[in-house]
Parts: C-alpha cells; sequence; structure tokens
C-alpha cells in the first residue's frame, strides 16, 4: 500500500512547561545535553509551509507549553496562511488577554485548555503549582474572544471520581468539546503508574457518567472517552498508526511519529534542518520501520480477530517499555504472550493501601528522586 | 420531503470549508477533525450562508443541475451534518 499524506502536523513548541504533571508525554530526559538548538521562527513557518504542500490539514501548536515562546502569534499567521486549521494546546496560565487577542487576529482557529481535576486543591495538587484559578480565566477568555474551545483532562485514580464534576465544569466554561482522556502509561507516566492506576469500579462509572452527560446535553457539548487501553482487551490504535495520519516535529527539529518515539533504541530520527518534510515523510528510516503491517510478529501477523489495520500494532513505545522489545505485540492485546505484564499492573489501583506518591515532571536528572 | 434539522443553515462555529489541494476535494475543517466531502455536498455546504433556507439551497442546486430535484438529498445531507453539529440554524 503506497504511503498516505500525513493529515495532522504536531508542532511540539517548547519542552518548557510551568506545570509539572506527573503523566506528561514529553521524554523523561527532556533537559538532556543530547538536545540541539531550538528550531527558530524561520524554521517553523518552513515546517508549517511543508506540511501544508504534503497534505496536512491540521496543526496542533503544543509542547510542553506553546506560548513559552513568543512567536506563536507569527507561527498561526503562517499557518493561517498555508491554509492549516490550527489549535493552540496551552497550559492556560501563559494565556493572557494581549497574546490572546494578537493569536485570535492572526488566525489561529481554536484552543484547547488543560485542567487537571475540577476539584481546584487537586488540580493544582497534580499540576504541581498553583494554576488552577488562572486556567478557568483562560478558558473563559478563550470563549470571550469567540475561539472554539476544547477542555482537556487526563484521567485517573485520583479524579476519576469526579467525572461528573468534570463535565459540569467543561460546560460552565462554555467548552464545545471536551477530551476525558484516560491516562496513557508512557514516560512520565509509566513512573507514576502504580499512583495513577485507577479501579475498574472508577473506569465504569466514569464512562457511565459521560454516556448520562451525552444524553443530556446533547450537541451543546461533545464529550470524547479516550479508552485505558490497559483495561481493554485490545491495543489502542496509538496515533492511528506509526507515520500513518501524524507527523510529530519536536522542538529540535525532529521529526517522530509520536511524543515518545525517541525512547527506541537504533532509531535514528532525520531531521527538518537537514531534509524537507516530505523527503523524511516518505524515506525517513524510522518512520519506514513499524508502518503498515510487514513489521508485525505473531500474534499480530496471524491475528484471529483481524485487527492488523483496525490497531496498527497498538504502540510501539508500550511494547518496549514493557517488553523490552518495539517490535514485540503490545502487552495489552489479550493474545499478547506478554498480557500477564498488563493484569499484574491493573491491581495497583485495587490495592487497600493504594501508592500515593507522585513523581513531578522536571527538568532535572532522575536519579535519586525517587 | 425529507425534514431538515435546521431551517437556514450555516457552518457551526470554528467549521471552514477547504479546497484539500493535495487530494483534490473539499473538506470540512473543525477542531481536530477533517471531513471529506463529495462535490455535491460541497456544493450544498458552499451555500450554507444563514441566510438562505433549505428550500433556496435545493432550488438553487437543482437550476445548476438541470433542474433534477434535489431537495430530498440536500435535507438528508443537512440532517447528517447538522447531528455531528457541523451545521446549525442561523436562527437558533
Amino acid at each position: 500500500m503506497p504511503t498516505p499524506n500525513p493529515l495532522l502536523l504536531i508542532a511540539e513548541l517548547s519542552y518548557s512547561c510551568p506545570l509539572h504533571c506527573p503523566y506528561c508525554s514529553n521524554p523523561l530526559d527532556l533537559g538532556s545535553e543530547r538536545r540541539g538548538e531550538l528550531l527558530t521562527t524561520e524554521e517553523w513557518v518552513r515546517v508549517i509551509d511543508e506540511s501544508a504542500e504534503l497534505g496536512v490539514l491540521q496543526l496542533a501548536l503544543t509542547g510542553g507549553e506553546p506560548l513559552v515562546r513568543k512567536d506563536v502569534e507569527e507561527l498561526s499567521r503562517a499557518s493561517a496562511a498555508a491554509g492549516l486549521y490550527s489549535t493552540l494546546v496551552t497550559a492556560g496560565t501563559p494565556f493572557t488577554r494581549k497574546r490572546a487577542e494578537a493569536l485570535r487576529a492572526a488566525g489561529l482557529d481554536h484552543v484547547q485548555v488543560s485542567i487537571q481535576d475540577s476539584d481546584p486543591v487537586e488540580s493544582d495538587r497534580v499540576a504541581g503549582t498553583g494554576a488552577f484559578a488562572r486556567k478557568l480565566e483562560a478558558a473563559r477568555l478563550a470563549r470571550e474572544l469567540g475561539f472554539p474551545l476544547t477542555i482537556n483532562v487526563v484521567l485517573h485514580r485520583l479524579n476519576l471520581d469526579r467525572v461528573d464534576e468534570i463535565i459540569e465544569l467543561a460546560r460552565e466554561l462554555g467548552a464545545q468539546r471536551l477530551e476525558l482522556a484516560n491516562t496513557q502509561y508512557q514516560g512520565w507516566a509509566a513512573l507514576n503508574r502504580e499512583t495513577l492506576m485507577p479501579t475498574r469500579a472508577q473506569l465504569e462509572a466514569g464512562e457511565q457518567a459521560v454516556a448520562r452527560a451525552r444524553e443530556r446535553l446533547g450537541r451543546r457539548m461533545e464529550i470524547l472517552w479516550v479508552l485505558p487501553d490497559y483495561f481493554e482487551e485490545f491495543p489502542k490504535p496509538c496515533m492511528g498508526g506509526w507515520a500513518r495520519e501524524a507527523i510529530l516535529v519536536n522542538p529540535f527539529g525532529e521529526v517522530l511519529p509520536c511524543q515518545a518515539a525517541t525512547t527506541i533504541p537504533g532509531l535514528v530520527f532525520d531531521n527538518v534542518r537537514e531534509r524537507s518534510l516530505a523527503d523524511i515523510w516518505f524515506e525517513s528510516e524510522a518512520l519506514e520501520r513499524f508502518r503498515g503491517t510487514d513489521w508485525m510478529p505473531e500474534p499480530c501477523r496471524s491475528c484471529p480477530f483481524d485487527r492488523q489495520e483496525i490497531d496498527h500494532g497498538g504502540c510501539r513505545c508500550q511494547a518496549l517499555a514493557l517488553t523490552g522489545d518495539a517490535s514485540a505485540t503490545d502487552p495489552v492485546c489479550h493474545l499478547s504472550p506478554h498480557h500477564a505484564l498488563i493484569v499484574e499492573a491493573r491491581q495497583a489501583g485495587e490495592l487497600d493501601d493504594p501508592a500515593n506518591e507522585l513523581v513531578y515532571r522536571a527538568l532535572l536528572p532522575l536519579a535519586g528522586r525517587r | 420531503m425529507t425534514e431538515s434539522a435546521v431551517r437556514k443553515p450555516r457552518l457551526a462555529t470554528g467549521v471552514r470549508l477547504q479546497w484539500d489541494r493535495v487530494r483534490e476535494r473539499h473538506v470540512l475543517l473543525y477542531p481536530e477533525g477533517a471531513l471529506a466531502l463529495n462535490p455535491t455536498a460541497a456544493d450544498v455546504l458552499g451555500l450554507c450562508d444563514g441566510e438562505r433556507t433549505v428550500d433556496d439551497i435545493a432550488a438553487e442546486l437543482s437550476a445548476r443541475y438541470d433542474g433534477s430535484p434535489v431537495g430530498d438529498d440536500v435535507a438528508r445531507l443537512l440532517s447528517a451534518i447538522a447531528d455531528r453539529g457541523l451545521v446549525i440554524d442561523a436562527d437558533a
């Protein structure tokens, strides 16, 4: 099958962030010295232009916190000129009136604000800093200026009992969309898995709360429920498939299939400083490595459920983290020979006295922090 | 004639009709999504300006397509797209 053109460019503008969420999708070594120089404004503009030529329709301006850069307004302008539909994914705290108005004028299409919990104290505890009140202000400001608004909440054991309250908060804020994303245990979240792991009863109650709210709210607010893959029979179609729908450029210009792929040993990621985005998309060895179905091991290869093109093999970074082999079947699949690792990990939330420590995302080396 | 969910349709806030020059087709773009359109759907949505009624749109397209009756198709399409929240009634 020919390689399809990507639909989404995920532009990780910076790994800096005022928050310290213990499930951050940024790499654990985000402060590492191996990393090069940040892409300049001109380089990002070129990446945006090249992505549009490659067929990208959606642009996510994300991070870390994208607004730590002063040129997001200029990148929004470049995105609008290239015909992309742009989303700013922000923690909310740096979304001031001055910047919000400038972003609106520059043609930014959509704002997504993360909130950690409906409970102010718990939200700030998980964020590792006092941010809740300013997040609400940012969300209200986005609506006041006419931006469509998505509220994003990562769900886990510490907030899953408040799904009703979270939905009500998003509705009060005037969100068109609420994304309830059950924690994916990659990177920082993997370090905090025992503390974040919910019980099955919590998940079921949360899902019921979502079903009731969808009934009640109809089209007024769309609620997305990102499945908790540890509790599923089959793996998630991570990123819609490796280098299939989405292309990610990190703050240093490396082109990746997802946020976590630099954890996979042996893959060399091309840099937008050296090749065009189209060359990289179609020719990079790293992006070719797990594309399509030819790389799949057993039992995927002879999947009795014919799910190769549905799951796209699940998550490679998760396979690596749990089995030590990035080309293994995603252990979430009940047919994986390593599935017992998932079953065992699920028990963490069911303990009478579950873990309560959080390792916060930070630029410091990890050694000895636990 | 099929009842449409909307009388004077317009694209919902944050929804944009655009030509996808790489795939050579129209698309509706909206927060974190894209809907590929066939040429007829693109014609219908291009007339959803919040001024024209569904009947106006059907009449205009019927004239454009040599008088073929399109009323049911237009109403059905708009209902389906309104169900996804991408088109709303301008007066609602």
